[in-house]
């Protein structure tokens, strides 16, 4: 792979697990070595023989990894020692720190009696104070519960706002990457899928693989058995996009489908309708739109209706290689 | 299906009883075995009873006063002291620095492992008579390695020489509880989250201040308890000392149990020997409550 991030730039590795994308932030860290390539960080090359400490790098785990024998301050002091910062400094810089993540009160606490999105914020005060050239997150968000992550996703994303330092995040979870990111590295088994902006890479996936790990529900894919395409190309699109033919306006440029509705899920903002296309090539792929609430349409089950894409949501992809056609 | 199964509560249902069942032998183990012969040793550190007759008269405090005016048991008890506590710091040193080493992944790491549990599952005696060579007044291993690598001028009578002899016993004492104690830290690094350690190694710490900063505080919990059993271990052994230098020479590096071994059985005199022999327990009781203390104060892991 071939990868790099601009300056200042929130760059988000998502992947599955397995798909390498924590490997890949240990290697920049330098707590495990590349079997083979260069890694580089601002002009120096750093894979070889510049160990972590000083490779102006500043790491957030998913445990936090704070130290439970040391307080809250002498935790946002430990990288300050470690590089023999003069104590008066440390102090400043400490208080200064956890005065930007309002943990002031905590100072003197032990982490074990702290909640995870107080010790969340600890672990990127005691990333902050190095003042690193990059900062590296892996999956800082995963052990905080579903309402305080999204608090702190804003947080996150605020605050490397302020302080402009390059950034690589690493998370499975998509909507997570899809907010925080600048640029998005999609990746599975080691190797980057697509790079781009969450727009770019939910709209316009460069194959089957991305096309359907991004967005929930994903992308649909069928072979429609058109005669205007290429014989045996999927045709893809997204849920949002399918809707009863009646929602579209007339100027609307459409491609109809037959679709024999199997189940409707009732989410509140959305309903999902599950079902297959008729006469397509592929007659038992399991189809899925996605109806905002604003449709109040019934759709009963079991019956087929005429629903529709918009031609301009439509992309098309080679069923070998998966690659865009 | 149900009625393949018992429709009656059986023994195992009983949990009440089962547990008393189960619990049973081993209770009346520790009462006979362990729980009467001390308070059976209390009991004769207050008598004038010797191995000569039955009779069992009450004595009160006169064997502890009599000890306590002894300067031959006095020097036993600085003996205990200085043993245990000199034995258990090499110790932590060794068991720490082995456990270092046998955390890292290298070729015959098994076979290692294998020697360094060696001295832990040898018998005392037999140890403790290998010892008496290494340390022999004539052909001592040590004397004659630093003889030929010209550290050594003169002679070292290991075991002829009071302060010679009684660090010798340190040393034994050291090996012979280090292969335990290495054990018991070796498990408590591994129950330091790999993510801390690799914390520490981001933010810029060395090796140093690494093992000084995070691990050893964060093991001071394991290593209170590998203390404690050295402790205990090292305080009341009595095959070491007998048998490296019966206590000699000249009854300068007896400890409390070669002393109490040699009034009380040897010398006959049970009440005197017992008083000695219980003389260390308020002290290792209070030893272990602190311990124990201290192990429960530093939580390892209390972040997660």
């Amino acid at each position: 792979m071939d990868l790099s991030t601009r300056d200042g730039e929130f760059l988000v590795l998502l992947g599955s697990s397995g798909s390498g994308k924590t490997t890949l932030l240990r290697m920049i860290a330098g707590l495990e070595q590349p079997t083979s390539g260069e890694i580089h960080i601002g002009d120096q090359r750093v894979d070889r023989d510049v160990p972590p400490r000083a490779r102006g790098i500043a790491m957030v785990f998913q445990s936090y990894a704070l130290y439970p024998h040391r307080t809250v301050f002498q935790n946002i002091a430990f990288p300050l020692e470690a590089s023999r910062t003069p104590r008066k400094q440390i102090e400043e810089k400490v208080r200064w720190a956890a005065e930007m993540f309002s943990i002031s009160r905590y100072l003197d606490r032990y982490p074990r009696q702290l909640s995870g999105g107080e010790r969340q914020r600890v672990a990127l005060c005691r990333a902050l104070v190095r003042d690193p050239k990059v900062f590296l997150l892996d999956e800082p968000l995963a052990n905080l519960d579903a309402k305080l992550r999204n608090t702190a996703r804003d947080d996150l994303k605020r605050f490397q706002r302020q302080i402009q330092t390059t950034t690589v995040y690493v998370t499975h979870d998509q909507v997570e990457a899809m907010g925080l990111g600048d640029r998005i590295v999609v990746m599975e088994r080691g190797k980057v899928r697509q790079v781009g902006t969450p727009q770019e890479v939910y709209e316009d996936p460069v194959d089957t693989f991305v096309a359907t790990f991004v967005g929930q529900p994903p992308m649909n894919l069928l072979d429609t058995g058109d005669p205007s395409l290429p014989p045996r190309t999927l045709t893809g699109f997204r849920p949002e996009h399918f809707l009863p033919q009646s929602v579209f306006g007339s100027g609307e440029d459409l491609r109809t489908f037959r679709f024999a509705v199997r189940r409707v899920e009732y989410l509140g903002s959305d309903r999902y309708v599950y079902g297959s296309v008729a006469g397509s090539g592929t007659p038992d792929a399991t189809i899925i739109a996605k109806l905002p609430a604003t449709i109040v349409l019934a759709i009963p089950e079991g019956e087929t209706h005429e629903f529709a894409v918009p031609r301009r949501a439509l992309r098309y992809f080679d069923p070998e290689t998966g690659l865009r056609r | 299906m149900t009625a393949l199964l018992p429709p009656r509560r059986t023994l195992a249902d009983r949990e009440d009883v089962l547990g008393a069942m189960l619990l049973g032998p081993a209770l009346a183990y520790v009462i006979l075995l362990v729980g009467v012969p001390f308070a059976f040793a209390i009991a004769l550190g207050f008598s004038n009873a010797t191995a000569g007759s039955l009779s069992f008269g009450w004595a009160g405090f006169h064997n502890y006063g009599a000890i306590l005016g002894d300067p031959i048991f006095l020097r036993a008890l600085r003996n205990s002291v200085v043993v245990t506590v000199g034995s258990q710091v090499l110790v932590v040193i060794l068991a720490t620095a082995a456990a270092q080493v046998f955390r890292a992944t290298f070729r015959g790491k098994r076979f290692a492992r294998f020697v360094l549990l060696l001295p832990w599952a040898v018998p005392v005696s037999l140890a403790a008579i290998a010892w008496t060579w290494i340390f022999d007044s004539t052909f001592s291993v040590i004397n004659w390695t630093l003889k030929a690598a010209g550290l050594l001028h003169g002679w070292l009578y290991w075991l002829g020489d009071p302060a010679l002899a009684l660090f010798a016993i340190i040393i034994v004492q050291a090996w012979r509880i280090f292969p335990f104690a290495t054990v018991i830290v070796l498990a408590g690094l591994s129950s330091i989250p790999q993510e801390i350690v690799e914390a520490s190694i981001v933010d810029g710490a060395g090796f140093w201040r690494r093992l000084f900063r995070v691990e050893l505080p964060l093991l001071l919990p394991v290593v209170a308890v590998a203390v404690l059993f050295g402790v205990v271990y090292t305080a009341t052994d009595l095959g070491v000392v007998y048998i490296l230098t019966g206590g000699g020479p000249a009854n300068t590096t007896h400890v409390l149990p070669t002393l109490a071994f040699q009034r009380g059985i040897l010398g006959a005199d049970l009440g005197q020997g017992a008083a000695i022999a219980v003389f260390l327990l308020p002290f290792l009781i209070v030893v272990a409550i602190g311990m124990l203390r201290l192990a429960h104060r530093t939580e390892v892991g209390g972040a997660r």
